[in-house]
């Protein structure tokens, strides 16, 4: 039914342009959140490394044993967790969004709706790489030490964005289900956790049975196997494979949700 | 003044909306040619705003036959929004964009390119007033500076069409003389205008025609003057200091109902000086010594009263105006 036209796509990209300068000066403007979202997987990593990571690092047995043997385990972990944590930004961001009267404004507007909201997950996705900078080099000073070359490197961090923009999108989706900001910041929480309920902080196989199914089976396990792979040498196996279809059904999904949500009619 | 035999800017027929089971629009027809005022008059919950959200593509319609700048509403609402402007009972901006950034947004997304959006931004920030606060962020603007700048946002795409929703509640005095000259010249350049408001004054200042909403239905439409001459609530109210005085007045003005207790007098007016001196004259003439003088020309509860035919409706209007 519908034509795609160029002119269509064209517009689209320039309006999203235009809404990603929005959320950017947004970012700019209110910092508090950036440093909140970037702050809480740092003190994660250093809790884990320095508190419990002396333990836990024997617990894994390589060679190097320990602290050293920990961080190097930990660290992928901690580089999901940064994104779960970047969602739950995502999320408020939107919900707050969404009650200011600009918002109805832009539906009177002529302008490509989903660009509303494409430029909040350009945003935060540019905000999400920003946060794993900022871990990754603390990671580094903690005793992070990645075995991988550049291509290595850039394969990781290629994986990473994908996984952040999937899950940008669900956030999006998540911001607008709720009927409040508070509600909005709760919602995605569980993202936050899923790195401890798979291989992101101790080996799966140590768990109970139940937790252990549930690790092999969520996506955030392979997510963090594929980027321990590449960044560490692990053996990948399928996780690459899974990491990638996991992200696309994850922001498809995320997409046409947030999409219809957008898309409803606005309250009276 | 000429007239075109143009099509209207708006043309809307037995439109109807219900939330739930309520019903908010009750078949309203509508026309507003090319380059006029229309004012839409109502307490709170008569079902202003609905219509303004309707036309302007924000919810939809239930029924009706809806055109907005030759478009329908429905079937083309792209080509709708791109010919129109809406500023909103609060106001739809940016608070964490400073005032000039705000307009360069709405420059961005008209495609106005980047030399062209300043230059529009700029010539806006002077036309209401906001060149100093440029810079600052909204969040810090007034509740005047703030409608100012909505007002401004939604001009920026040259709109045919301006939809003003309550554009003057809870402004001052001040703010809200200058929102109506920016109304005169948006009309002086063409623009049609669809304001809704809870102020007869409001809609005397400004439209060319007034329709009177209550509860979803249209119950009068006119001119400010038609729908005066249909209140009987514009009176002069004398008050004398001694019972001979009053009769006496009574007697020079020929009728009017006086009140013997309070020493009062009500003679029908509309309060104009015109015929305030003449009935000044009419007493100096028969030698009356006036104590004190009122007038009371009809406002909007007075309308009410008089269209919707009771103190019963008129009453609930006043409550929901509340």
């Amino acid at each position: 039914m519908t034509l795609v036209t160029t002119k269509t796509l064209s517009r689209a990209f320039g309006d999203s342009t235009t809404m990603l300068r929005r959320s950017l000066k947004h970012m700019v403007r209110y910092p508090s959140m950036t440093v909140t979202l970037i702050g809480m997987p740092v003190v994660f990593l250093l809790l884990f490394v320095y508190v419990f990571g002396g333990t836990l690092g024997a617990g894994l047995g390589g060679a190097a044993g320990g602290r050293a043997e920990y961080a190097n385990y930990v660290a992928p972990g901690i580089l999901l967790m940064t994104i779960a944590a970047n969602a739950q930004g995502t999320a408020i961001s939107v919900a707050m969004d969404m009650t200011e009267g600009v918002i109805a404004r832009f539906r009177t507007m002529a302008i490509a709706r989903v660009s509303v909201l494409t430029g909040h997950v350009l945003g935060s996705v540019i905000q999400a790489v920003l946060g794993l900078a900022v871990v990754t080099g603390v990671a580094l000073l903690v005793g992070f030490r990645p075995t991988a070359g550049l291509a290595g490197w850039l394969a990781a961090a290629g994986v990473l964005v994908l996984i952040a923009f999937a899950i940008t999108w669900l956030s999006v989706a998540l911001g607008m289900v709720t009927k409040t900001v508070e509600a909005a910041s709760n919602l995605p929480m569980p993202l936050v956790f899923l790195p401890f309920l798979g291989s992101g902080f101790v080996p799966p196989e140590s768990m109970p049975t139940v937790l252990r199914v549930f690790a092999e089976y969520q996506p955030f396990t392979p997510f963090i196997e594929t980027v321990r792979g590449l960044l560490l040498g692990t053996p990948i196996g399928n996780s690459a494979v899974l990491t990638v279809a996991w992200s696309a059904g994850i922001a498809l999904a995320g997409y046409v949700w947030a999409k219809a949500l957008f898309n409803r009619e606005p309250a009276a | 003044m000429t007239f075109e035999p143009t099509r209207p800017a708006i043309a809307v027929r037995d439109l109807r909306k219900s939330f739930g089971d309520q019903v908010v629009l009750d078949g309203i027809d509508l026309t507003v040619p090319s380059g006029t005022v229309f004012a839409l008059l109502g307490p709170n919950g008569a079902g202003k705003t609905t219509i303004v959200r309707i036309l302007s593509t924000l919810i939809g319609a239930d029924g009706g036959d809806l055109r907005v700048a030759g478009h329908d509403v429905v079937r083309e609402p792209d080509s709708v929004r791109a010919a129109i402007g809406v500023t909103g009972q609060f106001a739809a901006v940016d608070n964490l964009l400073t005032g000039e950034e705000n307009l360069l947004l709405m420059a961005a997304l008209h495609h106005l390119g980047k030399r062209a959006g300043r230059r529009r931004a700029a010539e806006l920030l002077d036309r209401f007033g906001l060149t100093e606060a440029a810079r600052k962020p909204v969040a810090t603007y007034s509740g005047g500076m703030r409608r100012r700048l909505d007002l401004a946002m939604g001009l920026v795409g040259d709109p045919r069409v301006v939809f003003l929703d309550e554009p003057t509640t809870g402004l001052d005095p001040r703010s809200r003389r200058g929102l109506w000259d920016v109304v005169r010249g948006l009309v002086a350049d063409g623009v049609t205008v669809l304001l809704t408001t809870q102020y007869l004054e409001e809609a005397d200042q400004l439209a060319d025609r007034i329709a009177l909403l209550d509860h979803g239905r249209l119950v009068a439409e006119g001119t400010a003057a038609e729908l005066k001459r249909q209140v009987p609530g514009g009176h002069v109210r004398l008050s004398f200091s001694d019972p001979r005085d009053l009769a006496a007045a009574a007697r020079a003005l020929g009728g009017g109902s006086a009140d013997d207790d309070e020493l009062t007098l009500r003679v029908p007016g509309d309060g104009g000086v015109r015929s305030l001196r003449a009935l000044l004259d009419r007493l100096d003439d028969a030698g009356v010594e006036v104590g004190d003088l009122t007038v009371h020309t009809p406002d909007l509860d007075d309308v009410f009263l008089a269209l919707t035919g009771g103190t019963d409706r008129a009453d609930r209007a006043k409550e929901s105006a509340r």
